[in-house]
């Protein structure tokens, strides 16, 4: 049934529906509705989980893990500085091949304390051999936190399912929420592929030396790989029930595009009607959405850039000394290609500014009349500021 | 689309009122957007929250800047917010206080409408004798200005979310919708 709900709510009606059995939270500033959603509905008897209040995000993850290990279906969720205090763990569930699924509500780091949306607090996590997925609306945040268990538990690796912040977060909209029959014929009880038990008394995180650690890491890169088969085979599962359609990417108008925005998020959304609007005058504008980030889906990437001789990467997010992130992945991934559009990187929105349909169409604009890109990122809409110089 | 933005302060349930507002409008037939003015509440600070709707699916995912219509949920913030900031030529700005030449007068390239609600909300208990719960009221108020959504869409609304004083919340709301002064 569809009704209005917040980005956060969405997240919390996806957990609901996906049978979980433990959720951690630590219930203060930087964190969301999320789980104060959760907690309402385990109290009332609406999901059947343990709810466990811990003392800081890094023992959210650690109850997790040890929680996961037993062979149950977890969650928790955070944001900017509490996901930065999980960084340890984040490798750890990794590497202990536990599919624990969380929602990471992008917020800006501190100093400043600045609570609105930036991504550098996910992306600077993209080594820690978890999944990330991006979402630009309600209802794809709710869809793909249930298509996020299936894939978990399909490849043994951690899923964050990504958010902005109050764009998204603190939004209300309509949201077709599934009924518990349609959602568990998509995604069933949990079956764990191994599980700590007295039955069958294994050593897990024991020492492993440079005989075999090695291997332990391959195998890890490789079911990354496998990401890609096997989100294509749950998307298309899911669009078969739901009638809802995802990929790794998503294109719009990029068959005949000139210059193709790329983004993420909900810049995405707002691009939209950018592209609209600019096609009306005629421009061969295109938009390509980045929805997986890690892995990061090259393929996709290049089919669509293919015709494109230029690509505009919006970036609300910066690897300082890098710059825009998702433009530097992007460069990395083409460099050795037969497809090679001109990359042009920007940097806008950080901290919550505002990326309206101006800003990005002036990105456009600027990308349009510049034969070749800047060699760093260019950062749109600064203020004049004395740099202390 | 029609954008808009609701003035209030902390505690006068300004954010639960246009989720409410949004709810009404997608009952009756609008694809809708709602939020806060995206920062840190403060009881008794100015606060502003918006609601968007259309015919079909909205993708501007951004603050309102233009509205086509405000909601002034306490008369005090008129002293000191630019509550006209933005506002598009003609468009609705609804007062809570009764109908006077001032404020008529100040805003006069703008159309104005009058609700006591604070009134309303006391006769009816919502909140308390000093701090008056003015929502429901407001957006009764709100749907007869605007011609939409219809009364039962917005009674169906707060059905769904107040849980407490639900139906004095609803006469509230009906009565707001029978007196406000255009």
């Amino acid at each position: 049934m569809r009704r209005v709900i917040e980005g956060s709510q969405a997240v919390a009606e996806a957990v609901r529906l996906s049978g979980v059995q433990v959720v951690s939270a630590y219930p203060i500033t930087p964190q969301t509705h999320i789980v104060e959603t959760i907690s309402d509905y385990c109290e009332k008897g609406e999901i059947n989980a343990t709810f466990m209040r811990m003392e800081g995000e890094q023992s959210c993850l650690a109850a997790l893990i040890g929680a996961q290990a037993m062979g149950v279906r977890t969650f928790t969720a955070t944001s900017s500085q509490g996901l930065a205090y999980m960084h340890e763990l984040l490798h750890w569930a990794s590497a202990a091949r536990l599919p624990i699924v969380m929602a990471e509500v992008n917020r800006a780091l501190a100093p400043g304390w600045n609570i609105w949306t930036d991504q550098t607090d996910s992306l600077a996590q993209r080594d820690t051999g978890w999944v990330q997925i991006y979402c630009e609306e309600g209802q794809e945040v709710l869809d793909s936190t249930l298509i996020a268990y299936r894939l978990a538990e399909k490849v043994n690796l951690p899923v964050m399912i990504v958010l902005d912040a109050f764009f998204l977060s603190h939004t209300y909209e309509p949201v077709d929420i599934p009924d518990e029959d349609e959602a568990h014929r998509f995604l069933p009880p949990y079956k764990p592929q191994f599980r700590i038990t007295t039955a069958d008394p294994r050593s897990y995180g024991a020492l492993v030396t440079p005989a075999d650690y090695m291997e332990m890491r391959y195998d890890i890169s490789l079911a990354m790989n496998d990401v890609f088969l096997q989100l294509d085979d749950i998307h298309a599962e899911f669009s078969s029930i739901f009638g809802r359609t995802y990929g790794p990417v998503e294109a719009l108008n990029c068959e005949d595009a000139e210059i193709i925005l790329l983004t993420s998020g909900t810049i995405t959304s707002t691009s939209r009607l950018v592209v609209e609007k600019l096609r009306k005058q005629g421009e061969k504008i295109g938009l390509l959405k980045a929805r997986l980030f890690r892995p990061f889906p090259v393929d996709a990437f290049r089919n669509n850039l293919k015709k494109a001789r230029k690509v505009a990467v919006i970036d609300r997010n910066c690897s300082f000394g890098a710059g825009g992130i998702f433009a530097q992945e992007l460069k990395a991934a083409l460099c050795n290609d037969d497809v090679k559009p001109l990359i042009y990187s920007y940097i806008a929105g950080l901290g919550g500014r505002d990326v309206t349909p101006d800003v990005i169409e002036d990105i456009y604009w600027k990308t349009k009349s510049a034969d070749t890109p800047e060699q760093e990122s260019v950062w749109i809409g600064l203020k004049e500021v004395s740099h202390g110089r | 689309m029609i954008e808009l933005r609701f003035h209030g302060r902390g505690g006068q349930g300004t954010v639960v009122g246009t989720i409410i507002m949004a709810k009404a409008f997608f009952k009756a037939g609008f694809e809708v957007q709602s939020f806060p003015v995206f920062g840190v509440e403060r009881r008794g600070a100015p606060v502003e929250s918006y609601v968007r709707l259309d015919n079909s699916k909205i993708n501007l995912r951004t603050n309102v800047t233009t509205p086509d219509h405000v909601v002034v949920q306490d008369r005090t913030l008129l002293q000191n917010i630019d509550i006209t900031r933005g506002l598009k030529p003609g468009g609705w700005i609804l007062i809570n206080a009764p109908a006077n030449d001032k404020d008529k007068n100040r805003y006069a390239s703008f159309r104005v409408a009058f609700i006591d609600a604070s009134r309303i909300a006391l006769n009816y208990k919502l909140g308390t004798r000093t701090h008056p719960i003015v929502n429901t009221a407001m957006i009764g108020a709100l749907a007869r200005v605007l011609e939409m959504p219809p009364l039962e869409a917005v009674a169906e609304a707060i059905r769904e979310d107040i849980f407490i004083r639900t139906e004095d919340n609803i006469k509230a709301a009906e009565e707001a919708y029978r007196t406000v002064l255009l």
